[in-house]
């Protein structure tokens, strides 16, 4: 837990166009050695982006950004002897074993035969792939390849890691998994910078969060201080009966003034607000028309609540077009 | 454990071999000579396509083009052929693979790891022409199955062969050029089938130039196919051989001084 002052990663003004899409229309950041940047935002909003062009995959339109000291443009060299990248891009190849995989990227890295073998032995250990490190990497669950994924990203040391989403997709197990992985490189002095779709995820592992909307940064600073940016209570209402969700709907409307948001799988409504004065007013409509509640309560914002707040629309309301954006790539 | 700025020299010092791009690119071609190994499907197009076009072409037109004669007696002419239009074809997997690499994003992993630009490509065209020479090895096999000798000395029709897979390690530029340039490994193979046909059909493969109408004879003489095929020829059967070895040369390193230099552009600037 080196937390020094130095900057691993820092970017300033990262514009990039694909043709006449805005892909990141000036992006800033900056990432203190030794810590966990998290990014967030939906699909489409320049994550992934930005972490190509600080892999240096990517040349930015405008804008410069260093990693470790060194210009990701100019020297891309440097930067790559100092980085590993993880994601939904930069991938193992399936055709091969994941053992076979590790040590293709020691000689790579220009390491001897037996040093690759010895360290991939020890990823692979490391990732509890050792069973499995002799199958091709097809063959490999979800969550087995994820790990493998963030092992062959290791193989070279990297003081600076990028991971791309990296548990997208991934069961609750498998993820948790991934987790513990990545707060344990955090421990060993590892720089992170990690996308992710889920609020949850930046939550649990970073020390900052940034959140992305269309290329731009629209809010940044520590998971609490994004909550308490947002500045609002949440009250729930959860009625006995399903079928009195809508009725419940328009009373937390009519008593808080703003249009509540209707979950219908849980059966509850939500809306924002100030304090705890609309609370008895909620509760009188309710005993007046005979409504039975399961849960009735104020609580703060949850990080997703913070995203609506913030850009407007749900992380979740985009994830269907994300599906269609991935499918045209 | 230290900070980044100071792991950085320690990770620099390890590069200080001139001749680490040989090594990395040896490292990607064994790479794809293991892929080989685990998906063999993925070789009938240099296994059994070779054998069904041999034994097509031999016995469904033996007959008519022998003139009076058998398909004995087509064999020695067809199989030179044959081989440069299997070979050929074969150039453009390394189109597909290498695309295909790209899509799947294994690409992206060796284009983040601090290794020469060239080596992702030049390891791609090693590790096919493992392919290429199972190609070559299979068609000559069942040629010689049926019959098939050199006629011009082993030594002669063996450097045939060297030649060959000479020719198909500087034709396969055009196909990584390809591969890096065009969207999907579909469009890969619809350009590579485009070219390969009037390429390989529009030749002395198959038949005589003299039989050929004007405009094709033409089109013929300019065909680097031909060329080959004439050495081929020279070299298995005898006949002239300095005219055709020199412009398949000139063809050879003329594909190279323009293919390789483009392919390199196109996997620095593909994004």
């Amino acid at each position: 837990m080196t937390t020094t002052n130095q900057v691993a990663i820092e970017a300033v003004g990262l514009v990039k166009k694909y043709g006449s899409t805005t892909a990141l229309a000036g992006v800033d950041l900056s990432v203190p050695t030794g810590t966990v940047l998290g990014v967030l935002g939906p699909n489409g909003a320049g994550k992934t982006t930005a972490v190509r062009i600080l892999g240096t995959l990517l040349r930015p339109d405008s804008g410069h950004a260093t990693v470790g000291g060194y210009d990701v443009v100019r020297e891309a060299g440097r930067v790559r002897e100092i980085i590993g990248l993880t994601g939904q891009y930069a991938s193992v190849d399936e055709d091969m074993s994941g053992r076979r995989n590790l040590i293709m990227i020691g000689r790579l890295l220009g390491h001897s035969r037996e040093r690759s073998r010895a360290k991939a032995d020890h990823l692979l250990e490391r990732f509890e792939l050792t069973d499995a490190g002799d199958r091709i990497a097809k063959t490999y669950s979800g969550g087995m390849r994820r790990r493998l994924d963030l092992a062959a990203s290791l193989v070279g040391d990297p003081s600076i890691l990028y991971l791309d989403e990296p548990t997208t997709g991934l069961d609750p197990h498998a993820r948790n998994g991934v987790w513990e992985t990545i707060r344990n490189l955090v421990l060993d002095g590892t720089t992170v910078l990690l996308t992710t779709q889920y609020l949850e995820e930046a939550d649990a592992l970073a020390d900052s969060i940034m959140v992305f909307d269309k290329g731009r940064v629209v809010a940044s600073g520590r998971p609490a201080e994004l909550k308490a940016q947002a500045g609002k209570q949440s009250l729930d209402v959860s009625p006995a009966e399903p079928a009195h969700l809508e009725r419940v709907a328009a009373i937390v409307a009519e008593s808080v003034g703003v249009r509540p948001t209707v979950d219908v799988v849980n059966a509850r409504v939500s809306a924002p607000v100030t304090d705890g004065t609309s609370m008895p007013v909620v509760v009188r409509r309710l005993d007046e028309e005979g409504i039975a509640v399961t849960e009735l309560a104020l609580r703060l914002p949850s990080l997703d609540e913070v995203f609506l707040a913030l850009t407007g629309h749900t992380a979740e309301e985009k994830k269907y077009d994300a599906v269609l954006e991935g499918a045209g790539r | 454990m230290s900070t980044a700025v100071v792991d950085a020299p320690a990770h620099a010092g390890r590069r200080t071999n001139p001749f680490a791009w040989v090594q990395q690119s040896l490292t990607l071609a064994w790479r794809n000579i293991v892929r080989i190994r685990q998906n063999p499907e993925a070789l009938a197009d240099v296994t059994f396509q070779p054998i069904i076009f041999l034994v097509l072409f031999l016995f469904v037109f033996g007959g008519a083009i022998a003139q009076g004669g058998t398909w004995h007696d087509y064999l020695p002419y067809l199989l030179p052929g044959l081989l440069v239009q299997t070979v050929v074809f074969s150039t453009m997997g390394t189109g597909v693979a290498l695309n295909d690499d790209f899509a799947k994003g294994v690409f992206d992993r060796f284009r983040s790891l601090p290794i020469a630009r060239i080596a992702p490509l030049v390891g791609a065209v090693l590790g096919d022409a493992v392919r290429y020479s199972l190609s070559i090895v299979i068609l000559m096999g069942t040629g010689f199955a049926l019959g098939f000798r050199f006629g011009n000395g082993v030594g002669n029709g063996l450097l045939a062969l060297v030649i060959v897979l000479l020719f198909a390690l500087s034709m396969c530029w055009i196909w990584v050029w390809l591969g890096l340039t065009l969207k999907t490994a579909q469009g890969v193979q619809g350009v590579a089938f485009l070219v390969m046909f009037p390429l390989t059909f529009g030749s002395n493969v198959f038949v005589q130039t003299s039989t050929l109408p004007g405009f094709l004879q033409a089109f013929v003489n300019v065909n680097p196919v031909k060329y080959l095929v004439d050495t081929m020829r020279a070299l298995m059967l005898g006949g002239d051989l300095q005219k055709p070895l020199l412009i398949t040369f000139a063809w050879m390193i003329g594909l190279v001084a323009v293919f390789a230099p483009l392919a390199i552009r196109a996997y620095r600037r593909r994004t």
